[in-house]
């Protein structure tokens, strides 16, 4: 699998990150050197394993369905780079 | 009094209930030393008025008789904690500014514990990197140097900050986080001790997450009794990580009794690398002497798909990594790009995630997210984790065979010189961890330790893996590898 510039953007695009024009050629070219390495895997014989899902066999704890927290609206909103009248403020999304 | 940062943990805690020194005292004399070790870019963010007000809080609570161990010892804080009211920016640009209104559980843990946090350590963006050189407020330096030379060496990564400021004796120990060897690769480096517990032992929570499944925090410190003493007052369930194991925490120290006789120590066959440096193979050799000298039963062990340990690391880390970081969008906290007239949300985004992140960082969020792409996460993600599982059997099957523990080097060379490998492969850096990261996958505990200098002078670790939840064991072992090792040399200082 080799990645050319179009998958290149593409996937800066899927990661909402952005990557000039001009950046994408080395940038393909360091994605195909790392997925070369990670092409080892295929020489591992997986059949019948189970993908892992955690570390230590264990159901994930479930705690019971109340409202434990809440009120902290200023707390929320604190580090917000653009807040105003309790609310977070983005550029226009709906035209 | 003179000197009193030099102290370990467990000798300054004699002397604090001895009534020899005060917290004050020691807090000082170690907020003395930072200010003047600027040139080791290891404190980033500094908190000496909170220091010394938790300093004399805790010369209060040892008067009253009422004194945890680690009460009024001052310590320096990984930058990815958060932690109330002072910075926490996980050395990223992206989190500019941003100071939590909560503190994490293991920094809540220590303060409970009574202990003084000096102020915050470098380490490289989001814990992304092996050499320090990724972090948002430069590179963090070690303290170590080749023979005469001045060249600035790399405390290792991520945990650079914390590794530079223990091995400098600037704090008495720190907290470090460890994904695929962010501990144990730096303690090495700087010649002190790190360990990275058990998966679930330290809660996750106000952590900055990397790779949730990966990630651990751990002590690095000044000797293995410091190590058990720190991890002890760090760990223990907490119902804020779902992960955070529900299991009493041991007396850890209590364990250190030296003795090691009839215990199984594995040499993994598969460790011994090509191109391996001959140091590096002499220390191994001299390691495993040591524990059979003290009694050990050493036996060869194999663990068949070592190999594709980092391959496999480096599939789940970056797609665990590109959802942890999808968060960073520049709406609710940290830095957002200056829009320009008629950018809507998604150039936002773009803006803000492309100016916020480092090359390192936005490699790998890219590669996580294509390994998780439509089409590709069957070839790549799962069959990652499926060859992650059977990395984590490899190592069940020589437990079960009655191995206690695996002795192997901890980094593949010693420290190498800050820019030295700046024209490398991406791929190159991602071998310093190759003996560690197979730790992770497993979940298993692993501790460095110190254990001899190379032919220049620097410093070089030697790695012990344990079987899961016995931490205890384990320090006992790596207690035992100190005592013979006896490594007792200090950098000079130069800073």
């Amino acid at each position: 699998m080799t990645i050319d510039t179009d998958t290149a953007a593409k996937v800066a695009k899927l990661a909402r990150i952005r990557v000039e024009e001009d950046a994408l050629p080395a940038l393909a070219q360091e994605f195909n050197n790392i997925l070369g390495f990670i092409e080892q895997l295929n020489e591992v014989d997986v059949e019948g394993v189970e993908p892992m899902v955690s570390v230590t066999p264990m159901r994930l704890k479930r705690r019971v369905d109340v409202v434990n927290d809440g009120d902290q609206q200023g707390k929320v909103l604190s580090n917000a780079p653009d807040a105003r009248e309790g609310f977070f403020a983005v550029p226009k999304v709906v035209e | 009094m003179s000197e009193l940062n030099k102290l370990t943990i467990a000798e300054a805690r004699g002397k604090l209930r001895g009534g020899e020194i005060t917290s004050a005292e020691l807090t000082t004399a170690c907020l003395e030393q930072i200010d003047g070790a600027g040139a080791l870019g290891a404190f980033v963010h500094h908190t000496p008025d909170l220091a010394m007000e938790q300093a004399k809080a805790a010369d209060a609570r040892i008067k009253s008789g009422d004194a945890p161990s680690m009460c009024g010892i001052p310590l320096g804080i990984k930058d990815l904690f958060c932690t109330k009211g002072v910075p926490s920016q996980a050395a990223s640009a992206i989190l500019n500014g941003f100071k939590p209104e909560y503190e994490s559980t293991v920094s809540q843990n220590l303060f409970d514990a009574g202990s003084v946090m000096l102020g915050k350590l470098n380490m490289d963006e989001f814990a992304m990197g092996s050499s320090n050189e990724t972090s948002t407020y430069g590179n963090a330096v070690n303290p170590w140097r080749r023979g005469n030379e001045d060249a600035a060496l790399t405390p290792g990564g991520s945990s650079g900050g914390s590794a530079s400021a223990v091995a400098a004796d600037l704090c008495l120990g720190a907290t470090g986080t460890d994904t695929g060897g962010s501990i144990r690769q730096p303690a090495a480096f700087v010649g002190i001790t790190g360990i990275k517990p058990t998966y679930g032992r330290c809660s996750r929570w106000g952590i900055v997450a990397f790779a949730s499944s990966l990630d651990q925090a751990g002590p690095m410190t000044k000797s293995v009794r410091d190590a058990a003493i720190m991890l002890e007052a760090m760990c223990g369930h907490d119902p804020k990580d779902s992960t955070s194991a529900e299991l009493p925490v041991p007396d850890f120290e209590a364990m250190l009794t030296g003795d090691i006789k009839g215990k199984v120590i594995g040499i993994p066959r598969e460790y011994r690398m090509e191109g391996m440096p001959e140091e590096i193979e002499k220390l191994w050799a001299d390691g495993t002497d040591m524990l059979r000298d003290a009694g050990a039963e050493i036996r060869d062990i194999s663990l068949p798909h070592t190999k594709y340990a980092l391959p496999a690391y480096y599939v789940i880390a970056p797609a665990e990594a590109s959802s942890n970081l999808a968060r960073y969008d520049g709406v609710r906290y940290g830095h957002r790009a200056k829009l320009a007239q008629g950018d809507g949300v998604t150039e936002m985004y773009e803006k803000t995630r492309a100016e916020g992140f480092g090359p390192e960082v936005q490699r790998r969020v890219m590669i996580g997210t294509y390994v998780l792409s439509a089409g590709f996460y069957d070839a790549y993600y799962n069959r990652a984790r499926k060859v992650r599982a059977l990395i984590k059997k490899d190592f069940e099957d020589v437990f079960a065979e009655g191995v206690d523990a695996i002795l192997t080097p901890a980094t593949p060379s010693s420290a190498f010189g800050l820019g030295e490998m700046a024209d490398a492969d991406p791929v190159q850096m991602y071998l310093n961890d190759v003996f560690t990261v197979t730790v992770n996958l497993a979940g298993l505990p692993g501790i460095s330790v110190p254990a001899g200098l190379d032919k220049r002078g620097l410093p070089l670790g030697l790695q012990l893996i344990g079987r899961p939840w016995e931490e205890g064991d384990l320090l006992n072992c790596a207690y035992a590898l100190e005592g013979a090792a006896g490594f007792v040399a200090k950098p000079e200082k130069w800073w």
